[in-house]
């Protein structure tokens, strides 16, 4: 298999849910690479915290892009050239807080890309605050009495934003991790997958998880009702079972394909201006 | 006639915008150089909208406040503006809609009932217009011939029902004076904002990235409708934000992308564009200003965003910022925009305003110094890559994805040579000299794009110093006292060196500019030159011949 390491030192958390997603990546994209897909294709992005250090640690091409800002990049690179598998990377502050509406917008249109969302549910880089899916009355540094508001349900959001493939994992539970990213990363269209990943410094949720967590079995995820009713299971706040799995599956056409646009050279634009001069006298 | 000004005028949505091209492209079928100055408010229907064409066997690039004929398709139209008139001025008016009372004895006026004729004719609203231009080929002088001409070639719906009610029009009005026909070559008719997407493209350009901002916006809808002839690629996303990430993504890709806004627009774009600085990102921005703060008047024109364009991003970083004073400098400067931008990996801005961007011009492109698009700086492939590789140039050899056995790191931290996060002090000092080190190197590639300009009596020991729209108007007002004119193009880096060569000699320094602080001396402050006199404007409005004359005539003293 394909070495995908680096010279970076890891600088995460002892047990932080990051390395189950580093693991999980680095296995996909090998098993991608093994089966004849060409590594130098692959461009993953990601935006800032502690899960953005993975462009670090995996030797790939990559852009290490700002907060909240993942998918209009990732988006970018996409249409420029639709041959790569683009792969974005973002926190839960940045995918749903900072940057909520490229994520709407990168579902909207269904661009051809993988989002993998490190949801701790905590800000942790910037050392414990709440985040837009902490549970109602979370206690972090900048609420020390507790949240005021409800924490929002991404799936939810982004299946009434037209994500084409919606999927959960977690960060405890490696085997079904890879199944779900590969899944992903091989669909034809937007593609996202929240992953429960646990902060061991400032949430610590792997026994919550643990406990309630379980895989989805003969579910239909070509049935909208059915996603949607398995996807509001549970709500990110009170306590329910936790379904992981492929929610949601829909073939449609992807944003990328509608632009057709390669360029000109030097003397064909100045002929074509020439032309337009021509005209506009 | 050899100099005189057109004022078509109504309620917004009567398509004034139109008619007023229409009349400049009669009058240059003629032989007529032309100028076109919108004023329009911010709103869809009603207002008071209203359109100059200047007309003049020069080349000009400003309005003048006189006007010779006065196309009025509503009252206030004729309230707002008979005092413009000169003294043998027309009045062409619908004779439905408008009383001329309060015209001086010696103008002359004529009519045409257009209510009535569009009623008979079961013509749209919108027809007024040709009814209009018919009333004023008529009452011009102009051949019904050159009317006809111009219709064939700018109606390709509706055309004989608008040659029809322009006939009535025609037939209704009585010729009061007399528009000759010059001879002259004719030249293409277009706007500011036309001329920057042409220069863009020519310059390389394949994508182009704006969320709708007046007064850029017309480059968004222009290249729009390019996209398919031209090869490109133009998309609209949800804000200025993703806009600014999205050119990060082609830029990284190695596809040249232009963005285009305004200064509100500008604002969100900030932290991207400081991220295209750190990453090493080449974008082109196009900066429309339009008066502040905030929403301010956004239908109208300033200077207000010369220390936000130098200023805009956090850290410290080279950009390139152009600032093309009339069409054929926005054609040349937009391709050597982009040029800059690709050769260094830096952000460039070419800034214009809502009079630059939307005023409407006889564009002579062959007057524009002749560019070719730069060849990459390109990895040799020799040793293994490393995308922030430093040189003596702080230049990095460029190499895009998919590239086989090589890893492309592009990285908003602060990175080592392969990309890579680092905190280190030693890498960080050296990675910051890299990216500023570049600098020296495009200030020294300057002198070869003329970056400070003179025009007028370069003998003359008063000079006037512009920037940007006021090119035009400085030159036409500073001709009539015989002043020299100073005009750097280019304001980042800025050309110390060559505004100091162009200052030789020169004891009194008036600057003109559009705005309440005198941004470029402020700039200019800082490597030692003042301006005497300081000439501002800042109601939004554009500076008319006269009145800039009066001022300099003021400031000269």
């Amino acid at each position: 298999m394909i070495n995908l390491n680096t010279t970076a030192t890891n600088t995460w958390c002892p047990g932080c849910g990051n390395f189950a997603i580093l693991n999980a990546l680095k296995s996909v994209l090998g098993s991608l690479s093994d089966e004849g897909f060409p590594i130098e294709n692959v461009v993953i992005v990601s935006g800032i915290g502690c899960h953005a250090k993975i462009v670090d640690y995996i030797n790939v091409n990559s852009v290490y892009s700002i907060h909240g800002r993942v998918f209009p990049t990732a988006t970018g690179i996409k249409i420029a050239k639709p041959e790569l598998k683009v792969i974005g990377h973002a926190g839960d502050g940045d995918a749903y807080g900072e940057g909520i509406e490229h994520l709407v917008f990168a579902a909207k249109r269904n661009v051809n890309m993988t989002a993998i969302i490190h949801n701790n549910r905590v800000y942790g880089l910037t050392t414990g605050q709440y985040t837009p899916t902490s549970p109602l009355g979370y206690k972090g540094r900048s609420t020390p009495f507790g949240t005021k508001e409800m924490p929002i349900n991404p799936l939810e959001l982004m299946l009434a934003s037209g994500a084409t493939f919606l999927a959960r994992g977690t960060s405890h539970g490696l085997e079904l991790l890879k199944k779900i990213i590969k899944e992903a990363v091989l669909h034809k269209g937007f593609a996202l997958v929240d992953i429960l990943q646990v902060c061991v410094t400032y949430y610590n949720m792997y026994e919550y998880y643990d406990k309630r967590a379980y895989e989805l079995k003969d579910h239909n995820a070509g049935d909208f009702n059915a996603a949607e009713q398995k996807i509001r299971e549970w709500d990110y706040n009170k306590d329910a079972p936790i379904a992981l799995g492929v929610f949601y599956k829909k073939d449609a056409p992807t944003f990328e394909e509608s632009f057709h646009g390669r360029g000109l050279n030097e003397d064909e634009r100045e002929k074509k201006i020439d032309t337009l001069m021509a005209e506009a006298k | 006639m050899n100099d005189f000004s057109v004022l078509i005028g109504g309620k917004a949505g009567f398509g004034i915008d139109r008619a007023g091209l229409i009349i400049a492209n009669i009058l240059n079928q003629i032989g007529y150089r032309l100028y076109i100055y919108r004023d329009y408010p911010s709103i869809i229907r009603g207002g008071h909208t209203f359109s100059i064409i200047r007309a003049s066997k020069e080349k000009i690039a400003c309005h003048k406040k006189k006007i010779n004929i006065l196309l009025a398709l509503n009252q206030d139209t004729f309230n707002f503006h008979k005092d413009k008139l000169t003294a043998d001025a027309v009045v062409v008016y619908d004779s439905d809609a408008v009383k001329i009372d309060g015209l001086s004895g010696s103008n002359n006026s004529t009519a045409a009932p257009i209510a009535k004729i569009l009623k008979d004719d079961n013509a749209i609203e919108i027809m007024r217009n040709s009814c209009m231009v018919g009333a004023f080929c008529k009452a011009a002088g102009i051949s019904w011939d050159i009317l006809d001409k111009e219709f064939r070639r700018d109606f390709s719906k509706d055309l004989d029902m608008n040659l029809k009610i322009a006939r009535r029009g025609y037939d209704s009005a009585s010729e009061l004076c007399k528009i000759e026909p010059i001879g002259q070559e004719k030249l293409p008719i277009l706007s500011g904002n036309e001329a920057t997407s042409l220069g863009l493209v020519k310059g390389g350009l394949k994508t182009y990235i704006a969320y709708p901002m007046t007064p850029t916006s017309p480059i968004l809808h222009h290249l729009a409708g390019l996209a398919e002839d031209f090869s490109l690629k133009v998309i609209h996303p949800e804000s200025e934000i993703s806009v600014m990430l999205m050119a990060a993504g082609f830029s990284y890709c190695g596809e040249k992308v232009a963005v285009g806004t305004s200064g509100g627009g500008f604002c969100l774009m900030t932290e991207g564009l400081s991220f295209s600085a750190m990453a090493e990102l080449p974008v082109v921005v196009v900066l429309g200003q339009r008066p502040g703060p905030s929403t301010g008047l956004p239908t109208y024109s300033c200077q207000t965003e010369l220390h936000f364009a130098l200023n805009a991003g956090q850290g410290e970083f080279p950009r390139f910022i152009v600032a093309p004073g009339d069409p054929e400098e926005a054609y040349y400067l937009s391709q050597v925009a982009l040029n800059i931008a690709w050769k260094y990996q830096i952000p460039s801005i070419i800034l214009t305003d809502k009079n630059m961007g939307e005023g409407i011009y006889s564009f002579d492109k062959d007057s524009a110094p002749r560019v070719r698009e730069e060849k990459l700086p390109l990895w040799d492939k020799r040793s293994s890559y490393k995308r922030y590789l430093r040189t003596e140039s702080g230049v990095s050899p460029l190499a895009f994805v998919p590239e086989k056995d090589s890893v492309i790191k592009a990285n908003s931290y602060e990175h080592d040579e392969s990309g890579i996060t680092t905190e280190d002090p030693e890498e960080s000092k050296k990675m910051q000299e890299k990216r500023l080190g570049k600098e020296k190197f495009i200030a020294e590639e300057l002198a070869g794009y003329e970056p400070v300009k003179i025009y007028g009596n370069k003998k003359s020991s008063t000079a006037v110093l512009c920037w940007g729209s006021n090119k035009g108007v400085c030159i036409e007002a500073a001709k009539g006292l015989n002043l020299k004119v100073i005009q750097p193009v280019i304001l980042s880096p800025f050309p110390a060196a060559q505004l100091k060569a162009a200052m030789k000699g020169v004891k009194r320094l008036i600057a003109v500019e559009s705005n309440a602080t005198a941004q470029l001396v402020r700039l200019i402050n800082s490597y030692g030159i003042d301006a005497q006199e300081k000439i501002l404007k800042y109601d939004g409005r554009p500076f008319s011949v006269e009145e800039l004359e009066a001022k300099l005539r003021e400031a000269a003293k």
